[in-house]
């Protein structure tokens, strides 16, 4: 026994697909917790709600309002397609965006956490010593915040492995673009293969604690200061 | 205020509801000006708007250029100043040298090779350049940081309390360097503080601050000796003369140390070890000087200066007054009992010895 073709080819595709969103978590997760961490804006609360929403609502309702929203008569749809792009669900790219959603506040959350824990002083100091509000940023906020950032990327990317019911929604089932290993391992047990189920849920498994320990080895919260 | 001045002008006005500020001071281009007073008076605030890194309205002109006026706001970076925060605020994930270089490699005008050398060698970090700030005492991380405030050759030099946070073992530690660089640095710096004994120490000029105005702003020797200011300094009432050392008793191991205000009149100190000819400081505080209307013998306080009355003026406590004594020139400060004061009939113009029971030798 073992890994089979279809199994690497999920695999692989798992791999891809979280690496992808991470990239472009932390890309977008970046201004808006930097946002979230130092304004005294009253769209603090709304913006900061709408972000977490992805940890309470069921996946279900997250890919189905996506599939609407990017199907030929919703709006992302209607610029895709005027684009020249045709329509995001069942493609790895629309898989792309919906994990964006989905793992969201598992990236910005973190990173807010660790924006929040650098006071003002540091940012003052920079600017005394002609530091611009964005050369601060790269010099000064990214080193400091570099645990949030490492917390904010396995969160993402772990997240993202673990998706199941956003894909199911919007990429269905399509070996190579968007059947990953949690709908590989939904398609074994409905077909009875228990034994290739074992091999890629033990495999999960394996990985998320593997994950969570590095994660909590390499970064004591709280014990730092 | 467009025109080229010579020196800083500023003007700051700020209304919250529980703290406003409403300055307009000159301040010289050159030398320690303390900003004094107590916390809350709005020494720190102003600092902080000198710096651009608190935005209220108001004007500032440092030596001719505009940092702020009615249309202009120049940003914080954009200044070229140098800040030295009440806690070092070094940045933790630079060692002491990156912390160094991060606004030199920034800075348009930078120190070259040789000064900053000198500066490090100033304020004695030179071993301390590879560690990391939290491998570094709280004195020696102030110390890097002022060395950073330095690096960037700023034009005015911002020291926000930088001992305030220190305990007075540290401070004693920082101290003499803030005085190294106090007698080299040609800039003018501004240099907040709520402790007596760091203004006697190294300001040439004060601006005192009570409840976010300007109270008194003037040379430090005529200030401190003003028994007028709104402020009370209590147990620091006192004056600041500079001075000179004249003579060295080498069997006492005592020091004259002769008043600059007037030559013909001194006082002896211990022998701080300098040579002839030093320009020192000297405090004497007010409940260290008493007055007899004759010269005393039979005493064993050796400093017996005669003086004019000049004026008398009420002290903290109402069983105290504080009486100025002109020295020749130079002023002194005596506090006595008002019950003293009525039994001598001390009135202005009035002849009396100083008697000085103690002299601090300082700088």
């Amino acid at each position: 026994m073992g890994f089979s073709d279809a199994d690497l080819t999920a695999i692989w595709l798992t791999l891809r697909l979280a690496g992808v969103t991470t990239l472009l978590l932390l890309l977008i997760g970046t201004p808006i917790a930097w946002w979230l961490a130092r304004t005294s804006s009253k769209w603090k609360g709304p913006i900061g709600a709408v972000v977490a929403l992805p940890l309470v609502l069921p996946p279900t309702v997250i890919g189905f309002y996506l599939l609407v929203t990017m199907g030929p008569n919703g709006a992302v749809g209607q610029i895709t397609q005027s684009l020249g792009l045709g329509v995001l669900p069942f493609t790895f790219a629309g898989l792309v965006v919906a994990s964006v959603f989905y793992s969201l506040p598992f990236v910005v959350q973190p990173l807010q956490n660790a924006f929040e824990a650098i006071s003002d002083r540091p940012l003052e100091a920079a600017a005394t010593l002609r530091a611009s509000p964005l050369d601060t940023f790269f010099s000064v906020v990214l080193p400091l915040a570099r645990p949030g950032y490492l917390t904010a990327s396995v969160l993402g990317f772990a997240h993202t492995v673990g998706e199941f019911g956003v894909v199911l929604m919007i990429g269905g089932n399509i070996e190579g673009e968007t059947r990953v290993i949690s709908v590989q391992i939904y398609d074994h047990v409905e077909a009875m293969e228990y034994g290739q189920a074992h091999w890629l849920a033990a495999g999960m498994l394996v990985f998320a604690f593997v994950v969570l320990l590095a994660l909590y080895t390499l970064n004591p919260s709280g014990k730092r200061k | 205020m467009s025109q080229a001045v010579n020196g800083i002008h500023a003007r700051f006005k700020l209304d919250r509801a529980d703290f406003s500020l409403d300055v307009d001071l000159d301040l010289p281009a050159r030398g320690v000006t303390a900003l004094f007073g107590h916390s809350g008076s709005g020494k720190t605030t102003l600092l902080r708007c000198i710096a651009g890194l608190e935005r209220v309205q108001g004007a500032l002109n440092m030596n001719g250029e505009i940092w702020q006026d009615a249309t202009t706001f120049l940003p914080t970076h954009k200044r070229a100043l140098g800040y030295v925060f009440q806690e070092a605020s070094l940045f933790p994930h630079l060692s002491a040298r990156g912390n160094l270089e991060y606004g030199m490699k920034r800075a348009t005008s930078k120190m070259d090779r040789a000064a900053l050398d000198h500066v490090i060698d100033l304020l004695g970090i030179g071993p301390l350049l590879e560690r990391r700030p939290d491998q570094l005492s709280g004195g020696e991380r102030q110390r890097v940081a002022i060395a950073r405030a330095l690096a960037v050759k700023p034009r005015l030099l911002l020291m926000d309390e930088p001992l305030a946070a220190l305990d007075l073992a540290r401070k004693q530690e920082i101290l003499p360097y803030l005085e190294r660089l106090h007698e080299e640095l040609e800039i003018p710096v501004l240099y907040v503080s709520h402790a007596p004994d760091e203004v006697a120490r190294l300001a040439d000029h004060i601006v005192v601050m009570q409840a976010g105005r300007a109270v008194a702003n003037g040379p430090l020797t005529k200030t401190l000796a003003r028994l007028d200011l709104p402020i009370h300094l209590g147990e620091d009432a006192g004056v600041v003369l500079d001075a000179v050392v004249s003579e060295r008793d080498a069997q006492w191991q005592l020091a004259r140390a002769t008043f600059a205000d007037n030559p013909a009149a001194g006082v002896w100190v211990r022998d701080g070890g300098h040579a002839v000819g030093h320009p020192v400081r000297v405090r004497i505080l007010a409940r260290d000087v008493s007055l007899a209307t004759t010269r005393h013998s039979g005493t064993s306080i050796q400093n017996i200066l005669p003086g004019v009355v000049e004026m008398l003026a009420d002290d903290t406590h109402p069983a105290l007054a504080l009486v100025r004594v002109d020295v020749g020139g130079a002023p002194l400060v005596a506090r006595l009992t008002r019950r003293s004061a009525h039994d001598l009939g001390l009135k202005p113009g009035q002849i009396v010895y100083a008697q000085i029971k103690a002299v601090a030798l300082i700088g």
